[in-house]
């Protein structure tokens, strides 16, 4: 009776290992590759044959020619902002001195403030430039964030501002449907296209 | 400042209302299926069930006893816990490992077995560091379907219990898990997953992706650094059964918030209504199989109050923000820990969810929210998860409150406790506060010995009353079989892997043992037809009551330690 149930049991495990780990996910690999590919490859961004990066995952841009994206708790895990291996967040409390020390030597908060003046950033900034994200990763500033740092970037580049403020706008993603989501800005995508612009005038 | 944004209680409004008008189509499918009638997809499914089985020698017509249920149950969940094991300890033998990752160490991999299998899915290990494709395809998917499964076939049997009379035959497990799995998991995870691809979560088995960065960065030592290395993997199948199954393990280290398992805001929104939508249409499989739908909707509804007000309260702390921030003259909300994408709405739905239905994903990193928008999802967890609590784990640890309400009004106003047409005796209220106090307990107990050991406090990364919340919190999600984490804790030490396992053996089988064996109680009774004695249980007053009771015993007990974690942190923060 007992050794019947162990029996089952095992040919259960078996047939579910078969549909469950073998044909249900490779049925979902084909459907990606055939229908989605580059979706399913990592939405890879290729510039005259290498892959310069993912459109989903943020670099760590600290050129004042460059937006930047927000800071990366990946640095405090491996050692090297948006470090796609060393995934997560800062883990910081909301107390935690680390994270809300006024001195800058110390704060995560109160450190990005003072290198974004130090840049020459002007003007209020918004909490996503000197907060870090979840994953570390992430690939978006709000609008806000963009505006902020379009004189700055202007000024290092020696390009009218105008035209920096119009490449944020171009690529400015509105909420999904007018509710889903934040109004931001794909900072990988947009310091592509200045470059992009810088090369053709 | 405005308490809120427009767009936002939108979006809340409109993910409620997809999710009411899930419950009663798939709660009346999922109830054709477990009664084995035809549905919508026997024509495909149905030759597939036979199939099964036939390969596993299982009959299908022949139920069983609450005894041989629960052993079936254990058994097999003693299986998959084994199987797992040995498959993460020898991961580095094993195919589909382009990174050459090693084996799990022994103490993690019976830790990460543990959670797994108990529909936890708390983890001490970065995904993208540590688990090859192997891993996450195999032994941690199959946990995925299964471990749901069985959470639901448990609730199945507690439903017959309740609807059927005198009779010791609760059901076949085997069948149960069966049916779940081909009938409920499987065709909503494949549709997802192909869905969550279309968007951008990645699904391949290529090796891990060199970047040139478009501008070389420094590291700490100072040293360029000129690549970026993107992980891979077959993200899609794993992500859309962990939400499904209210599992909750990631794929990355960042889980939901992980831009390739959780790419945009409508990503997101499909991800909440996938763990939120099997407990919420429980609730109707339940009034379906008893016969009177009004039962489940009288559930549904207490679930949905203590739901929707702690997600406004989450919402609210988030929204107004980190005050010592703040005076630094930066304004805003609480965005540490969360993802641009998202927002403070779709990150707070996502973690009152996620903390309400024991799912364990996260789109944002709970340690870093203020102290009562954390305090929320750990307040969520202790209630017991049962708003609405996992993929049937939650629908039979919301009947043992029932039962406890029924019983406390019966004795209070002078009426025979009953339910439904049994009577509510010794042995029922004995199996229901096991179901209820299992959890509570664990997290005390354990709690209370991690923070006098030096093996308990030295895991603990935030300072001050903070570090009690992690602790806290590591218990409260483990005996509860939740997942999420403060995750600033660091855990994958010997102390914490033996007792977090420990904390999820015990949340998982002691209250699910204890339900099969009232349905069987409950079975076994006469139906006794309501009189001028009987108390409704389908009215709104019912419904109060239920709420009452739930709050008093799920939060009375943790008050203290809420007070001296995240409300002592709130007074810290503001300054008062």
């Amino acid at each position: 009776m007992k050794l019947a149930e162990i029996k089952r049991a095992l040919l259960l495990l078996v047939t579910f290992l078969v549909l469950l780990t073998v044909i249900y996910p490779a049925v979902v690999t084909l459907a990606g590759r055939v229908a989605f590919p580059g979706k399913a490859a990592g939405s890879l961004i290729e510039q005259n044959g290498a892959v310069v990066g993912s459109s989903l995952i943020g670099q760590p841009f600290s050129s004042p020619k460059y937006f930047w994206p927000r800071p990366s708790a990946t640095a405090a895990a491996s050692g090297m902002p948006y470090d796609p291996l060393a995934s997560g967040g800062s883990n910081l409390g909301p107390t935690n001195q680390k994270l809300v020390s006024p001195d800058p030597a110390t704060g995560e908060v109160s450190g990005a403030v003072r290198a974004l003046r130090d840049s020459g950033v002007n003007g209020p900034l918004p909490i996503d430039l000197v907060t870090s994200s979840g994953s570390g990763l992430d690939p978006d500033i709000t609008v806000e964030a963009a505006q902020v740092q379009a004189a700055r970037v202007a000024q290092a580049r020696g390009m009218p501002l105008a035209k920096v403020r119009q490449l944020v706008d171009d690529h400015t993603q509105g909420r999904w449907l007018g509710f889903m989501g934040t109004v931001r800005v794909n900072v990988l995508e947009l310091n592509l296209a200045l470059d992009q612009a810088g090369q053709n005038s | 400042m405005r308490n809120f944004e427009t767009y936002d209680l939108i979006g809340i409004a409109v993910l409620l209302a997809v999710l009411l008008l899930l419950v009663k189509p798939l709660g009346a499918y999922m109830a054709r299926v477990y009664q084995g009638e035809k549905n919508l997809l026997s024509p495909v499914l149905r030759p597939l069930e036979r199939l099964v089985y036939h390969i596993a020698g299982i009959d299908e017509e022949k139920e069983s006893g609450w005894t041989q249920y629960a052993f079936a149950f254990l058994l097999f969940n003693a299986l998959g816990i084994a199987f797992l094991f040995l498959a993460l300890v020898f991961q580095g033998v094993l195919p589909l490992n382009p990174q050459g990752l090693p084996g799990f160490p022994l103490m993690l991999a019976f830790n990460t077995a543990v959670s797994f299998i108990t529909n936890t899915n708390w983890q001490n290990y970065a995904g993208e560091s540590t688990a090859s494709y192997f891993t996450q395809t195999v032994p941690l998917t199959l946990s995925h379907f299964v471990a749901a499964a069985a959470g639901m076939a448990v609730v199945i049997a507690l439903i017959r219990g309740i609807a059927r009379r005198t009779t010791q035959q609760i059901g076949n497990f085997w069948v149960d898990l069966t049916r779940g799995v081909l009938y409920i998991l499987l065709p909503i995870a494949l549709i997802a997953g192909i869905f969550l691809v279309s968007q951008g979560v990645i699904q391949n088995f290529s090796g891990y992706q060199g970047v040139r960065l478009v501008q070389p960065a420094q590291n700490r030592n100072g040293g360029a650094v000129t690549t970026q290395t993107l992980p891979m993997g077959p993200v899609a199948s794993f992500e859309s059964i962990k939400l499904l199954g209210t599992n909750g393990g990631g794929f990355f280290n960042a889980n939901s918030a992980h831009p390739y398992e959780n790419p945009s805001p409508l990503t997101n929104f499909v991800e909440i209504a996938l763990f939120l939508m099997i407990p919420l249409a429980l609730t109707n499989t339940f009034g379906r199989i008893v016969g009177n739908t009004r039962q489940g909707w009288a559930i549904l509804t207490a679930m949905l109050i203590i739901l929707v007000v702690s997600l406004g309260a989450m919402y609210w702390a988030e929204h107004a923000g980190n005050s010592l921030i703040h005076r630094q003259g930066i304004a805003g909300p609480n965005m540490e820990g969360k993802e641009v994408r998202f927002g403070v709405g779709g990150s707070t739905v996502f973690a009152a969810g996620t903390t309400a239905t024991s799912d364990g994903a996260v789109n944002s990193m709970l340690d870093s929210y203020t102290p009562l928008g954390g305090g929320v999802s750990m307040f969520l967890m202790l209630l017991g998860e049962v708003v609405p609590g996992g993929v049937g784990s939650g629908l039979y640890t919301m009947l043992g409150f029932v039962i406890i309400a029924v019983f406390v009004a019966g004795l209070m106003i002078g009426r025979t406790p009953e339910y439904l047409g049994k009577k509510i005796e010794v042995r029922e209220m004995w199996m229901s506060v096991i179901m209820v106090l299992t959890s509570g307990i664990s997290v005390l107990i354990f709690s209370g010995i991690a923070l006098l050991l030096r093996a308990g406090t030295g895991a603990i990364f935030n300072p001050g009353p903070h570090g009690l919340s992690e602790v806290l919190y590591a218990y409260a999600s483990t005996s509860n079989n939740n997942g999420s984490s403060f995750a600033g804790i660091s855990a994958n030490t010997p102390f914490y892997n033996i007792t977090l396992s420990l904390a999820m053996l015990l949340g998982r089988f002691l209250p699910a043992v204890a339900a099969l064996a009232m349905a069987g109680s409950l079975a076994a009774k006469k139906y006794v037809p309501p009189s001028l004695g009987t108390l409704p249980t389908d009215n709104l007053t019912f419904v109060g009551w239920l709420i009452v009771v739930v709050i008093i015993v799920g939060a009375l007990t943790f008050l203290p330690a809420l007070g001296l974690g995240p409300i002592v942190e709130h007074l810290i923060m503001t300054g008062r």
